[in-house]
This record gives structure tokens, sequence and C-alpha cells, in this order.
């Protein structure tokens, strides 16, 4: 982890993204006061981690990604504990995790084993053992990997939720996708900031457009397109070919003539939204696709 | 389809493990040269199909073929036809690049004669030359993962296994990757591809969506995507977001409303109707809308449309 | 320290614990089956050796011989043979310990008043054994021999002189020599050792393993709540086994109790917080429980087996091992057990084996928990 520096509001869904390798679970780790960094500091909910660990650990929370739950104590049993260690009171716990289970649909599963739970039930019970002391911040090292989309958004419509209250949310994610769930987002890479901006502020920072070709044939157009100008990158999907390009309308009409003087069939080009793996490669590969790793 | 070109036939294949239902009657065919992916969350039974198709599990009922060998009759027949990728790429993480690949040369029985041929091919494909005495353990994600794949197809099978092969591996190395795979698609070989990763479904030419041991879904990409969902989705950009979401779960023709970031995604029976609809709506609800256009749905969507409707939404997952 | 978060932590152990079948076993079923297994299974006294006898003359001075070999409670005689090969065969398949040998000019050779030889056979692949048979059966041929000589002395009308010195044995402590007595007190440093260092090293390697311990550490919980918080539940339930234990040892085996509860429960005490801490240490130090349970077995229970004096005496060891013991500390707890139990030692007199044991106690304590917070960090 290299020299990084950001900020994250309270009410905000702050995503650290990137591949594995990127630092995203380091910096969570030394924001949660769990690993000690050799330079900087690091302040959460107004408290120096490094001075005052146990002061901010008590306005913090964090999931890991393998997270805490005792497979052998009940979902009651693991409430409890937690809730003890933060110091909440056993009447607030009560009114507390009855909110929370019913929120995530698991109140019938109160004296159930932990192990024996769905994968996307631990979760929402790593998120309820997290939240029951009523943290400013939540720090989470990709809570959702994994898991069926169905529980995915479960959990984030919990998050939302959240936000609404005030809390801040640090999620990261390997899946460059989840990053435009969230309101900002840093995107990291062997160790190093990239870019911090809202999912939006990204894209059209990519100030290039983006086109998807679909074809039957998709590796008869990638051979005609390859090395036609404007492209920065195109990649291969099951069926098509999708292309950042520098101007969308030009190279649009463009490529339609190419591919049907050399009858390659197709059956559309349409303009697509850019992902942000698209940003993400054409930072990484200085606008075009290099050697890469 | 002749017989010869069905690479992988599954037919009504059950497995059970006690009287829990991994795999619960999944039937479809392959063709030769086809990248296919078997896409679902993890405990889908993706993993277990793969094991039935490898020869390492037995069926509970109905069959299944690889390259023409019955995988519960001939299970060694069908191991010496296929190669396997696994999860976090099952590389010997303290032997060198080049013991990694004689290793498996051994394993795999390539005939004598033309292993450090093999090895070449596999060393040039992978982009690894030059590489061989590299520890594997010290290798960037990206290698290991090329490196892996080149130790599966040392004996030239027809078919290959990938499960889950680009976990959390950098965008770049992963589309060099699918290139790899797509040269060997060319090249005839079948390509069975089990991932949870909607977005890498992108990548196969057919996909079948698993939940919970069923196939909720087969086609390309394209085609769930236009036919699985039940009508169309809308991006709303509007202010403010929590109150549009609420007052939006009873609109005109919502059949479904999410945050999605600084955006709501709604799902309505058609784009045009919707959008004027809705804009409507909401203005008279005192939120301020600044966009609504449609979008593609991304095979996310596709998966919850279909799962969240035949679990009728009630049981919590 | 918050004795909220403390509790915390001892209570999800306990009920880790009584979740575990293995733990829960370990905790109920083995003290109770290591103190039958050592009371009745072991035994150090060599009784009813099975012998063969071969009275080649079969007349009334060599019957007379025989009684004595028959009466003794060190022998039994199975089988009175009739030739050679049976003592052979019986000697080489082990159905006899030794053969007895009378020859058939035994009474002949008596009257005659030369020395008279008779042969025993003895199996010596256990030296121990044959050394004690050898023993036993000098002592009783001796006495025969003495009371011929005495009768011959008689019988020509001589006073018999009582041979110079006589020795006149007491045992102390354990009159009937009985080792079971001291054995089934033994059994308490192996049982803690079980307890106190291989179910203690698992705890904190599993939480490493199953990933809970890096979420620990992201709560408020100190380290310090942490260990002491885990070494509670253990602490108890040692002390409740070797509870168990001596009760079964006092009113079961009969083994004397002559010393003090207080004596006990302090040796005990230090002895389980040395234990407990070692076991911290090793968990901490291995975070793997696989390693963590094989490195207390080798670090305490074998130890606690084999070298503290609970079944083999340290005086008879060589004189390295010796030295050895004095780095154990169930070396101490043993001859404390020892001395409380059989000798009734009050505690200001067991300064000799309490002062180690404290010692012990404070070192590992302290490096524990200066290990268990750097590994945290």
């Amino acid at each position: 982890m290299e020299r990084l520096s950001f900020e994250v509001y309270p009410g905000e869904i702050f995503g650290l993204v990137g591949p594995d390798g990127a630092g995203k679970t380091t910096t969570l780790r030394m924001l949660a006061g769990v690993m000690t960094p050799d330079q900087g500091t690091a302040t959460v909910a107004g408290f120096d981690v490094g001075r005052d660990p146990e002061g901010a650990k008590y306005h913090l929370s964090y999931m890991p990604q393998r997270f805490g739950l005792y497979e052998d104590l009940t979902v009651d049993e693991n409430i409890r504990f937690y809730a003890d260690l933060f110091g909440v009171s056993k009447a607030q716990r009560e009114l507390r995790s009855g909110q929370l289970l019913r929120a995530a649909g698991m109140t019938e599963f109160r004296g159930r084993m932990a192990g024996k739970l769905s994968g996307g039930m631990k979760q929402k019970l790593g998120l309820i053992c997290a939240l029951i002391h009523r943290p400013k911040v939540i720090l989470l090292d990709e809570p959702t990997t994994g898991v069926d989309p169905v529980s995915r958004r479960d959990f984030w419509r919990i998050l939302y939720e959240l936000t609404a209250e005030g809390v801040a949310v640090l999620t990261s994610t390997a899946y460059l996708d989840e990053a435009e769930r969230c309101h900002r987002v840093a995107l990291l890479h062997q160790g190093r900031l990239l870019f911090c901006d809202t999912p939006a502020h990204l894209k059209a920072r990519l100030g290039k457009g983006v086109l998807a070709v679909t074809s039957p044939d998709p590796r008869r157009v990638r051979e005609q397109l390859q090395n036609a100008e404007g492209i920065s990158s195109l990649v291969l999907t099951g069926d098509g070919v999708h292309i950042v390009v520098d101007d969308v309308s030009r190279r649009m009409a463009e490529f339609q003539a190419r591919l049907k003087q050399a009858q390659v069939p197709f059956d559309q080009i349409q303009r697509v939204t850019p992902a942000i793996e698209d940003l993400f490669v054409d930072a990484v590969s200085g606008g075009k696709e290099g050697e890469g790793a | 389809m002749n017989t010869a070109d069905r690479s992988v036939l599954i037919d009504s294949l059950v497995k059970r493990f006690g009287d829990f239902t991994a795999v619960d009657h999944i039937s479809l065919e392959t063709r030769r040269g086809e990248i296919f992916g078997f896409l679902g969350p993890n405990g889908a039974g993706k993993s277990t199909t793969i094991r039935v198709l490898c020869g390492l599990l037995r069926p509970t009922s109905g069959r299944a073929t690889v390259a023409g060998f019955d995988v519960a009759r001939e299970p060694e027949s069908v191991r010496q036809h296929i190669g396997y990728m696994s999860q976090k790429f099952s590389l010997y993480n303290d032997l060198k690049v080049i013991e990694n690949l004689r290793l498996f040369a051994g394993l795999y029985n390539v005939p004598r004669d033309l292993v450090d041929e093999r090895i070449a091919w596999a060393l040039e494909m992978a982009n690894l030359k030059g590489k061989e005495a590299r520890m594997t353990g010290t290798l960037p994600s990206g290698w290991k993962q090329r490196l892996a794949l080149g130790c599966a197809v040392l004996h030239r099978p027809p078919i290959i296994f990938l499960d889950e092969p680009t976990s959390g591996v950098d965008p770049i190395s992963r589309r060099q990757f699918w290139d790899l795979i797509h040269q060997m698609a060319a090249e005839g070989v079948t390509v069975f591809v089990t991932t949870h990763y909607m977005e890498e479904a992108e990548y196969c030419n057919r996909l079948a969506m698993i939940y919970r041991g069923k196939m909720v879904a087969l086609g390309t990409p394209t085609e769930l995507k236009q036919k699985s969902m039940k009508g169309e989705l809308l991006l709303i950009e509007c202010e403010p977001l929590g109150v549009a979401v609420e007052t939006l779960q009873g609109g005109p023709g919502v059949l479904d409303a999410a945050v999605f970031g600084n955006a709501l995604h709604v799902l309505v029976p058609n784009a045009g109707v919707g959008t004027a609809q809705l804009q409507a709506y909401l203005v008279a609800h005192e939120v301020q809308v600044s966009k609504i256009e449609p979008i593609r749905p991304s095979l996310e969507d596709v998966f919850v449309a279909l799962t969240s409707e035949r679990e009728g939404r009630k049981e919590p997952v | 320290m918050r004795w909220v978060r403390l509790t915390a932590v001892a209570r999800k152990e306990v009920i880790h614990i009584i979740r575990d079948v293995r733990s829960l076993s370990i905790v109920v079923i083995m003290p109770v089956v290591l103190v039958l297994f050592f009371g009745y299974g072991v035994s150090l006294d060599l009784k009813h050796l099975p012998i063969y006898v071969y009275d080649r003359e079969g007349s009334e001075q060599s019957q007379a011989l025989l009684k004595r070999f028959q009466s003794s409670d060190y022998f039994e005689i199975v089988r009175v043979a009739n030739n050679y090969s049976e003592l052979v065969k019986a000697l080489d398949d082990g159905r006899a310990k030794m053969a007895f040998v009378i020859s058939s000019d035994f009474s002949e050779n008596l009257r005659a008043g030369g020395t008279v030889s008779v042969q025993a056979l003895v199996d010596a692949t256990d030296d121990n054994t044959a050394n004690v048979i050898i023993g036993y059966t000098q002592a009783l041929v001796q006495g025969y021999s003495s009371d011929v000589q005495l009768e011959w002395l008689q019988r020509r009308g001589q006073q018999v002189q009582p041979p110079p010195l006589s020795v006149e044995t007491r045992t102390w402590y354990n009159e009937n020599l009985e080792s079971s007595a001291f054995i089934v007190p033994g059994v308490l440093a192996v049982v803690m050792s079980v307890i106190g260092a291989f179910l203690t090293s698992l705890t904190v390697a599993r939480e490493w393993e199953r990933g809970t311990m890096e979420q620990l550490i992201s709560t408020p919980v100190t380290p310090l709540e942490i260990m002491l918080g885990k070494l509670m539940p253990y602490f108890l339930v040692g002390l409740f086994d070797a509870g168990v234990c001596v009760v079964l040892a006092i009113f079961w085996f009969q083994v004397p109790f002559r010393g003090t509860v207080m004596a006990l429960l302090i040796s005990s005490a230090l002895f389980l917080i040395a234990l407990l801490c070692l076991g911290f240490f090793i968990s901490v130090v291995t975070r793997n429980q696989l390693a963590a349970s094989q490195v207390a077995l080798v670090a305490t229970f074998l130890p606690a087996f084999l070298l503290s004096g609970f079944l083999f005496a340290i005086e008879q060891m060589p004189q390295f091992v010796r030295l050895v013991t004095r780095i154990l500390p169930a070396r101490y707890y043993v001859s404390s057990l020892k001395m409380i139990f059989l000798k009734g030692t009050p505690v200001a007199m067991l300064y000799s084996q309490l002062v180690p044991l404290a010692i012990f106690a404070l070192v590992l304590a302290a490096l524990a928990t200066r290990v268990f917070q750097k590994s945290l960090v």
C-alpha cells in the first residue's frame, strides 16, 4: 500500500475496488486497527486509530472476508457475544437485535446454530453482529463474494438504509461492476490509488464511448476491426465484441461499413454505457491493451 | 448436431448427499468448440456437477456423457480425455513453473517423446517462455492462471473444465485469459466454465443458470437478457432517492424498483410507456427527476428476476 | 479491563467446550478412565508369578520344600511337570516364568550332610522380573535351608546361634507398599496436563484457523481480556476434574489422604496455571490446531507421564534425564502430591515443591501474555 489518502463522509457508501493484491484488505485492516501502518494516520469517527484504538473501535465495525461467526453458537448467542464486547446494554441489545433480525428476515432463526445457516444468511448475521452497537463507520471486506444475487440485493438494501441513518460505509470488492452501486469509488491497483470519484464522473473521465457488436462469429469481427483507427481496446465476449472508441457515432458508421464489405455476419452495433472495467483497463494499460499483470 | 459433436451430454442428472439434493434434474448438451458457461452462486450445485462430469462423483440418477464416455461407467476414460483447472489454480506453490508442467505431463500420461514439445507449446501459449525457473508461489495471479491452464491441457484434451478460473484476477489478465480460451475454442476444444461472477458469463457462447441445484435458464447471454426479463429496465436519477424508491413500490406499472448507487433501477412492462408514466408520477410526489433512460439488463438482473420469481420472494435466503 | 467483555469471552468458551463432543468427553470421561485404568490396570507388585515344578524324587523332604512355594503369595504353581521338555516348552511359551527342579537324590544328599543344589530355570526376558524371581526363590530356599540346618543341629543337641545381624524393616507412609497408593495421585498430573495444556492449546489456534480472531481484534476487547476470558473456564474445569480424581482415589482406591485440602488446592492451582499458560503459548505460536495439539502432547503429556516420577522413579533415571526433570513442572507437582497424600506435609513445608511451581506459573504467564500481544499486531 503506497501513500493512500482519501476521506469518506457520513451517509456515503465508499467502494474500494480492485483485483486481488490491490491492497483493499490491507487498507481495511489498518482502518479497523487490526494492522499497524508503517506511515501515516487513520482517523475513524474522529478517533486516531493508532493512538486510541479502543475509542475508535467502539464506533466502528469490521466485517472481514472470513467473518467472525462462531459456527457452534446460535444466532442469538453470536449476537450477544458481540454486543457484550461492545458494551451494549441488555435492553438495547434486545431492542436492536429484534429490529435487525426482522429487517433481515431472520427472526425465526434465532435459535439456530450459525453453522447451519445458508451462505446468504450467514452474511446477514455477520452484518447484524457488526451493527448491534450502532457504529458510525462500517468496514466491509468483499462481503458479497460468491453470494447469490438475491441475497446480494438484500444486503445492499440494508447498506442503503444504513446510509440514510448517517452511517459511513466503506466496502471493498473485486467486482468492478459492483463499484457502480457505490456513491464514490476508489480504484486500486497493486497498492496504488488510481482514481477516487463518483462512478458517473469516472465514466465521463474515460472520455470515450463504448460500442457493442453482436455477432454469431465474434472472432471474425475482431479480426476485421482489430487494426481499425480510433480503438483503445477490443475484447471478445461470448456473443460479440466490446470496443472502446474515441468517437462513437463516427466509428459506428465506419465499422458497420467495414464489416459489411468484408461480409462478416453481425446482428447489430449499439452504443452501450461504459463499464468501470473499461476505465480500469484503460488506466492501467495506458490507453492500449498491453502485456498486463 | 450429430453424436460426435455433442461433447458433453447431461440427461436428467441428479446427485444427492443424504437428503440434500445438490443437483436436481439438470439436462443440457454442448457442442464441440463451444464455450459453455455454468452460472450460479456458491452452493448452487455447479462444483458438484463438474465433479460428476469429471468422473469424481457418481450420479445418484440420470446420465452424463463426456467425450463419448459415460461418467458413471467409464470414469477413467473420461479423465483421460478432459483437462481440469480448479478454483485457485491447484498448482504447487513450492515447485518451479517447469516442475509443475512436468508433473502434470506425467499425471496426464503425456507420451514421453511428446513431453518436451507440449511443454514448449504450453509455455508459448501462456506467455511464460523464459520464466520456467520461477517459483510458482511468487508469480502474479494472472500468470498463475495461465500456467494452470497450460498444465491442464498438456495432453490436448478435447474438453476442458474450468472451475471459477478468474476469481480475483485483475481485468487485464482476465481478458488475456479469455483470449486464450477463445483461441482454444476456435481450434475445436469445448470449454465448460463455472462461475458465480455474472459478468464473466458474458464471455461464454451459451449459458446455463443454476440455482439451488436446478437449471433456471439456458441460452446465449443476449437471449437470456431479452427473453427472461418480464419487462424492460429503466435507469432513473432523481432526488431524494429514499423517498423515490418508497413511492415507486406501488407505482403504476412498476414491477420492481431498487436503489443502485446514486440512481434507481426500475422494471416496467414497456420502456416507452413507463418513462412517461413514471416521470409524471414521481413529479407528482415531489421527487425531482433528472434522468430517465432505458438500460440493458445485466445478467444479474436476469438471475434475480428468474430466481425471486421462483421463490416467491417470501423465503429468506 | 472490562468485566463484561471478559465474561463474554469466558461464556463463549464454555459453550464451545460443551458443544464439542471431543472436548466434552475429555473433560468428563477422561479423568475417570485414567484413574480407574491406572488404579487397577497397573501394578508394579509382582505376585502370583506362574511357575512349573519338577520333583524328580517325590520324597517327604522335597515335598516340604515345594510346600513353601505353594503357600507363598509370590508364586503360583501352575503345573507339576514330569519331564524336562515340558518345562522348556512352558518357559518358551511364557506359560511359566520359572521352572523349579529338585533332583532325584535330594533327600539322600541332605542326610549325607553335603550341599545340595536345586535348580531354578528363570525366564529373564524381563530382567526386572527375573531379578525379583531369583530373589524370592533364594529367600524361600534359604528359609528351608536354615530350618533344615536347625533341625540337624537340634538332633545333635547343639545350641543354635542366631545370626549376628538382622535387619528390621518398617515401611513408612505406604505400609503395604501398595503401588496404587503412589500411582493414583500421580494420575492427577496427567489429567491436568491434558486439560490444562492440550485443550487450551487448541483454543487460540482454532480462532485463527476459523478466521474469527481477526474480527475479535477489531472489537474493543483487549488481549488480556481475551487471554483471561479463555483460560478461566479451563482453570475451573481443571480444578473440578482434579477434585473428581481425588475423590475417586480416596474413596474408591482407599488411597490414604493425610494432608490438607488447602495444600492440595494451592499446588494444583499453581500447576494448572503453569500448564494453562503453556498451552496458551503453544496455541498462539502455532496458529494451527493440529500442530498445537501435537506440540502440547509432547511438551506436557509425555513428560508428565514418563518423567514426572508418576510411574517411573526419578532416582532410577540416568543423571542426564534427572537433570531434565528439574525443568518440568510435573515433577514438582507429583512429588508434592505424594507428600500431601502419603506424608500429610503441611503447606509451609512444601516450599521446595511450591516455589518452583510458582516460578513456572509466573514465567509462563508473562511469556504467554507477551507473545499473544505481539501476535495481534
